[in-house]
Protein backbone atom coordinates (compact mmCIF):
# COMPACT_ATOMS: atom_id res chain seq x y z
CA UNK A 1 0.00 0.00 0.00
CA UNK A 2 2.83 2.46 0.82
CA UNK A 3 4.39 1.03 -1.98
CA UNK A 4 1.61 2.03 -4.29
CA UNK A 5 1.42 5.76 -3.08
CA UNK A 6 5.36 6.06 -3.46
CA UNK A 7 5.90 5.85 -0.07
CA UNK A 8 9.18 4.48 1.43
CA UNK A 9 9.13 3.28 4.45
CA UNK A 10 11.97 3.76 7.30
CA UNK A 11 11.87 1.96 11.08
CA UNK A 12 14.04 3.27 13.87
CA UNK A 13 14.86 2.19 17.25
CA UNK A 14 17.41 1.73 19.34
CA UNK A 15 18.02 -1.82 18.75
CA UNK A 16 21.43 -3.08 16.63
CA UNK A 17 21.37 -4.21 13.20
CA UNK A 18 21.93 -7.79 14.47
CA UNK A 19 19.03 -7.76 16.75
CA UNK A 20 16.80 -6.42 13.45
CA UNK A 21 18.15 -9.80 12.20
CA UNK A 22 17.12 -11.65 14.56
CA UNK A 23 13.53 -10.50 15.10
CA UNK A 24 12.78 -10.20 11.57
CA UNK A 25 14.36 -13.78 11.19
CA UNK A 26 12.56 -15.61 14.18
CA UNK A 27 9.51 -13.18 14.15
CA UNK A 28 8.40 -10.59 12.07
CA UNK A 29 8.73 -13.17 8.48
CA UNK A 30 6.12 -15.52 10.59
CA UNK A 31 3.99 -12.16 10.12
CA UNK A 32 5.02 -10.70 7.01
CA UNK A 33 6.08 -12.69 3.49
CA UNK A 34 9.51 -13.04 2.70
CA UNK A 35 10.12 -10.81 6.24
CA UNK A 36 10.49 -6.37 6.38
CA UNK A 37 10.62 -5.44 3.18
CA UNK A 38 12.59 -2.13 4.61
CA UNK A 39 15.33 -0.86 6.08
CA UNK A 40 15.07 -1.45 9.59
CA UNK A 41 17.70 1.23 11.00
CA UNK A 42 19.17 1.48 14.56
CA UNK A 43 19.55 4.81 16.51
CA UNK A 44 22.09 3.24 19.57
CA UNK A 45 21.88 6.03 22.11
CA UNK A 46 18.98 7.68 20.85
CA UNK A 47 21.36 9.95 19.18
CA UNK A 48 18.47 10.73 15.93
CA UNK A 49 15.70 10.18 18.49
CA UNK A 50 16.56 13.22 20.70
CA UNK A 51 16.90 15.62 16.96
CA UNK A 52 13.33 14.04 16.30
CA UNK A 53 11.80 14.97 20.01
CA UNK A 54 10.96 11.48 20.49
CA UNK A 55 13.50 9.72 22.69
CA UNK A 56 12.78 9.30 26.20
CA UNK A 57 15.73 9.23 27.77
CA UNK A 58 14.55 7.88 31.35
CA UNK A 59 13.38 5.03 29.65
CA UNK A 60 16.27 4.76 26.99
CA UNK A 61 13.62 3.59 24.36
CA UNK A 62 12.22 6.09 21.31
CA UNK A 63 8.29 6.54 21.67
CA UNK A 64 6.35 5.95 19.02
CA UNK A 65 6.85 8.26 16.57
CA UNK A 66 5.89 8.75 13.07
CA UNK A 67 6.87 11.27 10.51
CA UNK A 68 5.67 12.54 7.17
CA UNK A 69 8.53 13.70 5.07
CA UNK A 70 7.56 14.94 1.54
CA UNK A 71 9.93 15.10 -1.30
CA UNK A 72 11.31 18.08 -0.25
CA UNK A 73 12.71 16.72 2.62
CA UNK A 74 9.82 18.82 4.28
CA UNK A 75 7.75 17.35 7.57
CA UNK A 76 4.67 17.58 6.94
CA UNK A 77 2.70 15.63 9.94
CA UNK A 78 3.92 13.32 13.15
CA UNK A 79 2.13 11.41 15.38
CA UNK A 80 3.67 10.40 18.35
CA UNK A 81 2.31 7.30 20.84
CA UNK A 82 3.35 6.21 24.16
CA UNK A 83 4.85 2.81 23.79
CA UNK A 84 1.51 0.35 24.67
CA UNK A 85 -0.65 1.27 21.90
CA UNK A 86 -0.10 0.46 18.74
CA UNK A 87 -0.52 3.37 15.36
CA UNK A 88 -3.38 3.29 12.66
CA UNK A 89 -2.28 2.49 10.00
CA UNK A 90 -4.81 3.52 7.53
CA UNK A 91 -4.91 6.90 9.19
CA UNK A 92 -0.85 7.10 7.91
CA UNK A 93 -1.73 6.58 4.19
CA UNK A 94 -5.18 8.60 4.57
CA UNK A 95 -2.48 11.49 5.48
CA UNK A 96 -0.17 10.86 2.79
CA UNK A 97 -2.86 10.43 0.19
CA UNK A 98 -3.86 14.38 1.41
CA UNK A 99 -0.73 15.83 1.19
CA UNK A 100 -0.05 13.89 -2.32
CA UNK A 101 -3.32 15.62 -3.15
CA UNK A 102 -2.55 18.76 -1.77
CA UNK A 103 1.08 18.56 -3.62
CA UNK A 104 -0.34 18.11 -6.93
CA UNK A 105 -2.59 20.47 -6.91
CA UNK A 106 0.04 23.15 -5.83
CA UNK A 107 -1.64 23.96 -2.87
CA UNK A 108 -4.67 25.25 -4.88
CA UNK A 109 -6.76 22.24 -3.11
CA UNK A 110 -7.18 21.74 0.64
CA UNK A 111 -8.72 18.47 2.46
CA UNK A 112 -11.38 19.00 5.14
CA UNK A 113 -11.71 17.36 8.24
CA UNK A 114 -12.14 13.69 7.68
CA UNK A 115 -11.60 13.65 4.14
CA UNK A 116 -10.70 10.49 2.62
CA UNK A 117 -10.15 9.55 -1.79
CA UNK A 118 -13.42 10.08 -3.09
CA UNK A 119 -14.76 12.94 -0.92
CA UNK A 120 -14.83 16.43 -2.02
CA UNK A 121 -12.29 19.02 -1.32
CA UNK A 122 -11.94 22.75 -0.51
CA UNK A 123 -10.59 25.20 -3.47
CA UNK A 124 -9.61 28.09 -0.54
CA UNK A 125 -9.78 31.69 -2.18
CA UNK A 126 -11.96 34.33 -1.89
CA UNK A 127 -15.15 33.19 -3.03
CA UNK A 128 -15.42 30.64 -0.40
CA UNK A 129 -14.73 32.65 2.86
CA UNK A 130 -17.93 32.22 4.66
CA UNK A 131 -19.01 29.71 2.19
CA UNK A 132 -17.77 26.77 3.53
CA UNK A 133 -21.28 25.72 5.05
CA UNK A 134 -22.52 25.32 1.37
CA UNK A 135 -20.43 23.18 0.06
CA UNK A 136 -19.04 20.92 2.88
CA UNK A 137 -21.62 19.59 5.67
CA UNK A 138 -20.66 18.13 9.19
CA UNK A 139 -21.18 14.47 8.39
CA UNK A 140 -18.51 14.51 5.79
CA UNK A 141 -16.36 14.70 8.70
CA UNK A 142 -17.17 11.13 9.95
CA UNK A 143 -17.02 8.01 7.45
CA UNK B 1 19.04 1.81 -1.87
CA UNK B 2 21.71 2.48 1.45
CA UNK B 3 25.49 0.99 0.82
CA UNK B 4 26.16 -2.22 2.19
CA UNK B 5 28.70 -2.53 5.33
CA UNK B 6 30.79 -5.47 6.69
CA UNK B 7 29.53 -5.38 10.20
CA UNK B 8 32.67 -6.16 12.45
CA UNK B 9 32.56 -6.48 16.06
CA UNK B 10 32.03 -3.20 16.97
CA UNK B 11 28.68 -1.53 17.50
CA UNK B 12 27.73 0.36 13.94
CA UNK B 13 26.35 3.77 15.23
CA UNK B 14 24.93 6.77 13.26
CA UNK B 15 23.46 10.40 14.35
CA UNK B 16 22.32 13.23 13.00
CA UNK B 17 23.96 15.00 9.79
CA UNK B 18 25.68 18.79 9.61
CA UNK B 19 23.46 21.25 12.15
CA UNK B 20 25.21 21.79 15.49
CA UNK B 21 27.31 19.48 17.36
CA UNK B 22 25.83 18.63 21.15
CA UNK B 23 28.20 20.95 23.36
CA UNK B 24 29.33 18.67 26.14
CA UNK B 25 30.64 21.62 28.32
CA UNK B 26 29.84 25.08 28.79
CA UNK B 27 32.37 28.02 28.39
CA UNK B 28 32.29 27.46 32.51
CA UNK B 29 33.22 23.73 32.44
CA UNK B 30 29.44 22.82 33.21
CA UNK B 31 27.48 20.07 31.78
CA UNK B 32 25.17 21.77 29.91
CA UNK B 33 21.82 19.87 29.86
CA UNK B 34 20.04 19.88 26.25
CA UNK B 35 17.04 21.36 25.64
CA UNK B 36 14.45 19.08 24.48
CA UNK B 37 12.57 20.57 21.60
CA UNK B 38 9.88 18.51 19.43
CA UNK B 39 10.51 19.42 15.35
CA UNK B 40 8.15 22.02 13.28
CA UNK B 41 5.29 20.65 10.74
CA UNK B 42 6.63 22.86 7.53
CA UNK B 43 10.24 22.56 8.29
CA UNK B 44 13.19 20.22 7.08
CA UNK B 45 13.66 17.12 8.35
CA UNK B 46 16.74 16.81 9.93
CA UNK B 47 19.01 14.81 8.14
CA UNK B 48 20.91 11.92 9.69
CA UNK B 49 22.78 8.61 8.58
CA UNK B 50 22.22 5.05 10.55
CA UNK B 51 23.15 1.85 9.97
CA UNK B 52 20.22 -0.46 8.54
CA UNK B 53 18.96 -4.23 8.18
CA UNK B 54 17.10 -4.58 5.24
CA UNK B 55 16.54 -8.50 3.75
CA UNK B 56 19.37 -9.97 4.95
CA UNK B 57 22.18 -6.96 4.42
CA UNK B 58 23.62 -4.53 6.56
CA UNK B 59 23.35 -0.95 4.68
CA UNK B 60 24.38 2.74 5.84
CA UNK B 61 20.62 4.56 5.47
CA UNK B 62 20.96 8.57 5.11
CA UNK B 63 17.92 10.36 5.27
CA UNK B 64 18.89 12.89 2.37
CA UNK B 65 19.35 10.03 -0.23
CA UNK B 66 15.23 9.62 -0.05
CA UNK B 67 15.04 13.44 -1.44
CA UNK B 68 12.66 13.51 -4.28
CA UNK B 69 10.27 10.10 -2.67
CA UNK B 70 7.56 10.41 0.19
CA UNK B 71 8.87 8.85 3.68
CA UNK B 72 6.99 7.58 6.42
CA UNK B 73 9.58 7.85 9.49
CA UNK B 74 8.30 5.52 12.09
CA UNK B 75 10.29 5.36 15.32
CA UNK B 76 9.12 2.16 17.76
CA UNK B 77 10.24 1.28 21.51
CA UNK B 78 11.86 -1.76 20.48
CA UNK B 79 12.59 -5.40 18.77
CA UNK B 80 10.40 -8.11 20.23
CA UNK B 81 8.29 -5.44 22.15
CA UNK B 82 4.65 -6.35 21.91
CA UNK B 83 2.83 -3.97 19.87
Amino acid sequence: MFQELGVEVLSMSIDSVFVHKMWDDHELSKMVDGGVPFPMMSDGGGKVGTVYGIYDDDAGVETRGRFIIDPDGVVQGFEVLTPPVGRNVNEALRQIQAFQLVRNSKGAEATPSGWRPGKPTLKPGPDLVGKVWEVWKTDLAFD
Amino acid sequence: MGKEFKAGCARPTGGPVGGKQKEALSPNNENVKEEKQMIMVGQKAPDFTAPAYQKGKFINVELSDYLGKWVALCFYPGDFTFV
